[in-house]
């Protein structure tokens, strides 16, 4: 006897359809799962087999085959036990068959039969939709992202649950309303108001914020350059419904969304440490996944002494910085992961970290600093479009009242946004005798022209102008550092 | 016995000669050595060879005890830029940026005169000097421990460039002589020779900058040094140069003193109110942004835009994160 069940396997973002067939025959009782399974995969064998004696379900004890077409796609993960269940289920006429018509399922089952959410859940309901089903059974932790899709959520506890569906003795509540203002996997928003003195940093996270400006924080340790990049998401204006999806997705696969609360509206922020390989960074991997560059779509990607990153993984991070995008090639073709997100990254002014401190003496050789400086290829350097040296605050400023909160910040932030929809902003005469000015006085190349340029738009919003005056371009030109990291 | 071929022997055995060996191994290669050919190669890639027997050879350096038989060339200036009047601007590689700016100052300073900034194009220091007599528009000349094809260190190529379109790059090495600890010293020498006064910014204890100052010493040349503060190793070299009787620099005009120059024309230039506050703030103490908007109680972006016009107009520069008033001389 034989049945099917519907799900989908992810290749990259996008989930691909697969039939799950179960046969049933006679012969000497054995399981057995064909189609490209991986070991996960495979080991749907035990997890089946205990979850449906655990259901006081009867586990046909005869020959079994299930396979999982197309043969040709690899399939990995766990989310395949729930339909492989359901199918032999169906092929043992345990629910009827009919009743999994319009069903797509995903889902992992515990020994006891419970079932557990997955990964990609938002993608496989995606694709369901894309291939006409209208219900989707899944765990009900996974519920309220599935709706997301706009697809029907079966939202099941148990396989039993999911049996007693499918014979129609039994329906679920409607899942809740999906919350909104969840951060995904980030952490918890932090305040602006929590940093003391650092006005001129604090205009720089705020102009990167309007502007959407890759921000450099270069100083000696301990001068809160970290916890400055930290409050930069809570400065951002929230997702628009439809980028919130866009970047709910990537989470999704990637498994990081919150149980009940899946949409992420907050632009997440991503910190891998130093010590990340490359694959995590930019994505990649025998069965690619996102890195934290496409994690951090519509964010921000933090790289925390981004000196101290291998060189190799700071150079991979171009393509995404300059196409939105990341493009990984394999024999069975090209997946690409969005990657539209804001660098943000801190450095010390030399390897010892005196530098720039008063109260220190860099102990660094002159080749020690030179290969410190090598490290950062002109190339990276010139993304960032805010360059601001945090010097070491006197004692005293610490003791200055807190600084204004993160929400007043972001409602400026959220206006000057508003008006980059608009018309572009002219530069007036002044503006451009300074920039000319600049360009002849000061060590700025063509692209370091554009990049004030840009900043100096940011500034002009931000002030609400009408157009980009000479002051505004005063102010960008005061964040290229024209002495370090540049004119060396 | 050909100059040159004393050079190539040089770089051929890996080796410093400024006197004509007495053996046979040179003697042979004198012999085989086309000096036609290896002018005519130096020339293709736009090099020169002064001789020390050469008119042009800077009468100042053919004065030291062990002159180099002759220096290559590279750059636009005339060879005639060596006999005139100069200045050695040295210190430390790994400086502060105290010694930084004083470098770079200095350079611009002495070289909008008319002096011709003479260093090493070391990291630190040298290239600050040759960076601010680039600036104001004066000629500068470095002198390397390696061939002059060796834009060495790698990361001041477009430094090299620069100083070639206006000054010349020179060395007592043939091209293609790789830098090595022990050719430094010994380029020192010529530093201090072919410049009448020598400015010491910053200086460790033992530090090569303090060879430069023994061989302008040795050479009856002045040697000013820039007092640092005496609480910091990077200044313990200068101020132990003071101690022992060198000029303190406190302004260029000192040097230019000694040239019969005048400093040039500094240009007040008008500032704004709030730029006119800040450096009015910077005056008192080289200070961070932060302290500076406290002290003149401007925010953040209208403090922002003052410095970018401090900096436009040269009255004020920023070294990690540190505003510094930048004095007029007078």
């Amino acid at each position: 006897m034989l049945a099917r069940t519907v799900t989908h396997a992810l290749v990259g973002l996008d989930a691909r359809r697969v039939d799950v067939e179960a046969h049933i025959q006679d012969g000497i009782p054995g399981f057995a799962i064909a189609g490209l399974a991986d070991r996960a995969c495979q080991e749907a064998k035990h997890r089946v087999r205990s979850g449906i004696t655990s259901a006081e379900l009867k586990w046909p004890s005869t020959r079994i085959t299930v396979n999982l077409a197309p043969a040709e796609l690899r399939k990995e993960g766990s989310g395949f036990d729930l339909p492989i269940a359901l199918a032999l289920l169906a092929a043992s006429r345990q629910v009827p068959p009919e009743a999994l018509g319009g069903h797509a399922a995903v889902g992992e089952l515990g020994l006891d039969g419970t079932l557990r959410p997955v990964g990609g859940v938002l993608a496989a309901a995606d694709g369901a939709r894309e291939s006409g089903l209208t219900r989707l059974l899944c765990a009900a932790d996974c519920a309220a992202e599935a709706s997301l899709a706009g697809i029907e959520p079966v939202p099941v506890h148990h396989l039993a649950e999911a049996v007693a569906y499918l014979r129609g003795e039994w329906r679920p509540s409607p899942p809740d309303e999906p919350l909104a203002d969840a951060n995904g996997s980030g952490p918890a928003i932090l305040d602006l108001a929590d940093v003391r003195g650092q006005e001129r940093a604090r205009r720089a996270v705020e102009l990167a914020a309007a502007g959407g400006h890759n921000l450099l924080l270069a100083g000696p340790p301990g001068t809160g350059k970290t916890m400055l990049a930290r409050r930069l998401p809570g400065i951002l204006p929230r997702l628009p419904p439809e980028e919130a999806l866009e970047v709910t997705r990537i989470h999704s696969v990637a498994g990081l969304l919150p149980p009940g609360r899946p949409l992420v509206t907050i632009p997440p922020f991503r910190a891998p440490h130093h010590t990340t390989s490359v694959a995590a960074i930019v994505g990649g991997g025998p069965s690619p996944r996102p890195g934290e560059a496409s994690l951090a779509h519509r964010g921000v990607l933090f790289l925390d002494e981004l000196a101290e990153f291998p060189r190799n993984a700071l150079e991979a991070l171009r393509q995404p910085l300059e196409d939105g995008y990341v493009s990984i090639a394999r024999v069975g073709g090209r997946l690409v992961f969005p990657a539209r997100f804001q660098l943000v990254a801190t450095m010390n002014l030399c390897p010892c970290g005196a530098r720039g401190d008063p109260a220190a003496e860099c102990s660094c050789s002159a080749a020690r600093l030179a290969a410190y400086e090598d490290k950062l290829s002109r190339a990276l350097l010139d993304r960032f479009d805010l360059l601001v040296t945090v010097p070491r605050p006197r004692a005293r400023e610490l003791e200055a009242v807190a600084g204004e909160a993160s929400d007043a910040v972001r409602e400026r932030v959220e206006a000057a946004r508003e008006r980059l929809r608009g018309e572009p902003l002219r530069r007036t005469t002044g503006a451009d005798e300074l920039l000319s000015r600049a360009v002849e006085r000061l060590p700025l190349s063509a692209r370091g022209r554009a990049r004030v340029a840009r900043v100096a738009r940011s500034a002009a919003r931000l002030a609400g102008a009408d157009a980009v005056e000479a002051e505004h371009v005063a102010e960008a030109l005061s964040f290229r550092s024209p002495t370090e990291l540049r004119a060396r | 016995m050909s100059e040159l071929a004393l050079a190539a022997f040089a770089a051929a055995t890996d080796s410093h000669v400024v006197r004509e060996p007495k053996e046979l191994k040179f003697r042979r290669f004198a012999r085989a050595f086309d000096e036609g050919a290896y002018l005519a190669e130096l020339e293709a890639n736009g090099y020169r060879f002064l001789g020390r027997s050469d008119d042009a050879f800077p009468a100042l350096v053919r004065e030291l005890h062990d002159p180099p038989p002759g220096l290559f060339l590279r750059g636009e200036a005339e060879a005639d830029l060596l006999s005139e009047a100069a200045v050695a601007i040295v210190g430390a590689r790994s400086c502060s940026s105290y010694g930084r700016q004083v470098a770079r100052q200095l350079g611009r300073e002495l070289a909008g005169p008319g002096l011709a900034v003479v260093s090493g194009m070391a990291r630190g220091v040298d290239a600050e000097a040759h960076r601010g007599a680039l600036e104001a528009g004066g000629t500068t000349v470095a002198v390397l421990g390696c061939g002059i094809d060796r834009d060495y260190p790698a990361a001041h190529r477009d430094l090299a460039r620069g100083i070639c379109e206006r000054g010349l790059v020179v060395s007592e090495y043939a091209p293609g002589v790789e830098p090595a600890p022990w050719r430094f010293p010994a380029r020192n020498r010529i530093i201090a020779g072919l410049a009448e006064v020598a400015v010491i910014v910053e200086a460790r204890e033992r530090s090569g900058a303090l060879i430069t100052a023994d061989f302008a010493l040795d050479a009856g040349r002045e040697v000013f040094a820039v007092p640092g503060e005496i609480t910091s190793s990077l200044s313990a070299g200068t101020n132990a140069l003071l101690r022992l009787g060198a000029t303190p620099l406190t302004r260029a005009t000192d040097v230019l003193a000694l040239f019969g120059l005048e400093p040039d024309a500094s240009v007040s230039p008008e500032l704004g109110e709030h730029a006119a506050t800040v450096l009015a703030a910077l005056s008192e103490e080289p200070a961070g942004a932060d302290q500076l908007g406290r002290v003149t109680g401007l925010g953040p972006a209208i403090l922002a835009t003052a410095l970018t016009e401090l900096e436009l107009a040269g009255a004020a520069a920023e070294m990690d994160g540190v505003w510094r008033g930048v004095r007029p001389q007078r």
